[in-house]
């Protein structure tokens, strides 16, 4: 009796310290980059002394640029394939949530399918594709795949749209029909409406998975003047020697920022889309 | 008479059918104008592709040369006198026979502490949450990177506890296991589609079993885990896939060393592809790579059929 009395507060203790042992290395980051290199070796979290020349000094770690150029660079990429997205991948889960057509089954099981297709099997013959487009070196293999509702997750936001707009009740749509509404108005007037929360999910993850596309960043952009954030890096970390460390945690550090914040303010879509659609985060 | 008859009545009859065939072909049209993005996208982003890498895979293309077909020859080599292949396959294999597992097991061990919790189970969640958002990153490679150096401050904590450190990621022994504790580490978005599960199974299960005398452990092999076995399922199909095509930690933290103990088959894939412009050979490197994926993904559902559980339409279960 008495040890089931205890039993929560045994939970509570192993969970603070699990929760504690999870965030550690990031709360040490915070720290380290804020240390002189000699002390990062300390697994302390706060610095003697505040070193904010990290930041600043990082910033303009790269000859001819500064970290202003790279964040410009990623954002604008970003908003780009955010809106042509959400344009592309809203109609078409409209297209298959509402409306019949011949062959319908067919290409949702195909589009099901495609859903577990590895990227990387596709990235040679895209990459050969995009090459004799002459867009290596250009945004345009990031925006064209998303205005097709593909590139990174794009079949995911489609099915998880899909699921969204069949939840919402079919009498809408009948009722705007009776009004003279066309297809492409109930799409715009009566669904998008009341679509919002999941297009804000799709709207994380697409800022998310564009944001941390290495892989995709790496094989495009070949210029130092149109690298993203994550190049940018790749560049630091390659170029300098283990004594600016405190430089690179800093700007690592900032670069982690964007996605922190999203998850901060807008924490309640991410768990509803996680947890309705298995999305990963 | 017969002309006012015909003049009367057909006239309805025309409207309705016209506005009936109207909806009946207005709908397909409007079907595929609504889903033309994603068809064309599959057409000439997916499917086109797929098939341009097959034919790629028999011919020694490079993006200078003109194309020439030499047969299964780039699948001979790979398969008789390539030992980056042999030990890239057993690299990958080893990560994800050690992070799949260990990250649903910690995902699904953390997901029942936590579905008991009443009080502060948010702020649990949002802790256990945070490594998988941010956890892809090349941001949190590089602080991987620093942490398990020489200088590292896991070598100092280990020190604590009289352990002696070493550079983990230098090391040829223990480089891998750094990047499968990164991939653990972020079990948590696992986690939360694990809690959403447990949630979902009904309480009188637990309170009927018990009042049958059953344990807790009886309860977790007869209720928990087949209740959750669908969720458990699909986890490990993603995440088999994702362990499959790692890249990015393997290319940061240790690009592939030391002693290519960590040189994955993606990292492979990338270096034939784009280091040595050899697409042909990598073509053939990647559909190796689909058909590994196809050929665990058909295993774990051939395996489903002895541990999935699907429930019935009448709400309890029934073994399928």
């Amino acid at each position: 009796m008495t040890l089931k009395r205890w039993n929560p507060v045994i939970r509570h203790i192993f969970m603070i310290l699990f929760s504690f042992i999870m965030v550690y290395p990031v709360l040490w980051w915070i720290g380290a980059s804020l240390k002189d290199s000699t002390e990062l070796g300390s697994p302390g979290i706060f610095p003697k002394v505040l070193k904010w020349s990290n930041f600043t000094n990082g910033w303009n770690a790269i000859p001819g640029h500064t970290f202003t150029d790279f964040y410009l660079n990623t954002f604008g990429l970003e908003i780009a394939v955010i809106i042509v997205t959400l344009i592309s991948c809203t109609l078409v889960a409209f297209g298959f949530a509402r409306l019949d057509f011949p062959l319908k089954n067919f290409w949702f099981s195909i589009l099901m399918l495609t859903l577990m297709m590895p990227a990387q099997v596709l990235i040679i013959p895209q990459y050969a594709l995009f090459h004799q487009l002459g867009w290596v070196n250009t945004y345009l293999p990031f925006i064209v795949p998303h205005t097709l509702a593909s590139g990174a997750g794009g079949t995911f936001f489609v099915f998880l749209l899909i699921q969204f707009i069949r939840g919402l009740p079919k009498e809408l749509d009948e009722a705007a029909k009776i009004d003279g509404c066309s297809w492409f108005g109930i799409y715009w007037r009566v669904v998008i409406p009341l679509t919002l929360p999941a297009v804000v999910t799709v709207m994380i993850f697409c800022f998310l998975w564009n944001w941390d596309d290495f892989l995709g960043h790496l094989l495009y952009i070949n210029t130092v003047d149109k690298y993203t954030v994550g190049l940018a890096l790749r560049m630091i970390n390659d170029s300098q020697s283990a004594a600016e460390w405190g430089q690179l945690l800093a700007m690592s550090l900032v670069s982690v920022l964007p996605a922190t914040l999203i998850f901060m303010f807008l924490q309640k879509y991410f768990v509803e889309g996680i947890a309705t659609s298995g999305i990963k985060g | 008479m017969n002309s006012s008859t015909a003049a009367i009545t057909p006239a309805p009859a025309k409207t309705k059918r016209k506005s009936s065939f109207l909806s009946r072909w207005d709908a397909p049209i409007a079907g595929y104008l609504f889903i033309s993005p994603w068809l064309i996208g599959f057409l000439a982003l997916t499917a086109y592709p797929l098939f341009l890498s097959l034919y790629y895979s028999f011919t020694n293309y490079t993006l200078m040369q003109p194309i020439e077909w030499i047969g299964t020859r780039n699948y001979e080599k790979i398969f008789t006198a390539d030992p980056k292949f042999i030990s890239s396959v057993k690299v990958t294999f080893t990560y994800v026979l050690a992070s799949v597992p260990l990250k649903l097991i910690a995902a699904l061990l953390v997901a029942m502490i936590l579905a008991k919790a009443v009080r502060g189970i948010s702020a649990y969640r949002t802790a256990i949450y945070f490594p998988s958002l941010i956890g892809g990153s090349i941001g949190v490679s590089l602080l991987w990177r620093n942490i398990f150096g020489v200088d590292g401050i896991f070598n100092n904590i280990i020190g604590v506890f009289g352990f002696e450190g070493k550079g983990w990621i230098t090391s040829p022994d223990s480089a891998l296991s750094t990047l499968v504790l990164l991939t653990v580490w972020q079990f948590g978005s696992t986690m939360v589609i694990f809690l959403a599960g447990l949630k979902q199974i009904p309480s009188d299960l637990y309170e009927a079993s018990s009042v049958d005398g059953a344990n807790k452990v009886v309860q977790f092999f007869r209720i928990t885990l087949p209740m959750l076995s669908p969720i458990l399922y699909f986890n490990l199909i993603m995440a088999v896939i994702g362990a499959f095509q790692m890249f990015t930690s393997a290319f940061v933290i240790t690009n592939g060393g030391p002693m290519n103990t960590t040189y994955v088959y993606a990292m492979y894939l990338y270096e034939r592809a784009f280091s040595r412009y050899e697409l042909g050979y990598a073509s053939a490197l990647a559909w190796i790579m689909l058909l590994m994926i196809i050929a665990a993904t058909i295993l774990i559902s051939i395996s489903s059929k002895y541990w999935v559980f699907y429930e019935s339409d009448t709400g309890r279960g029934k073994r399928k």
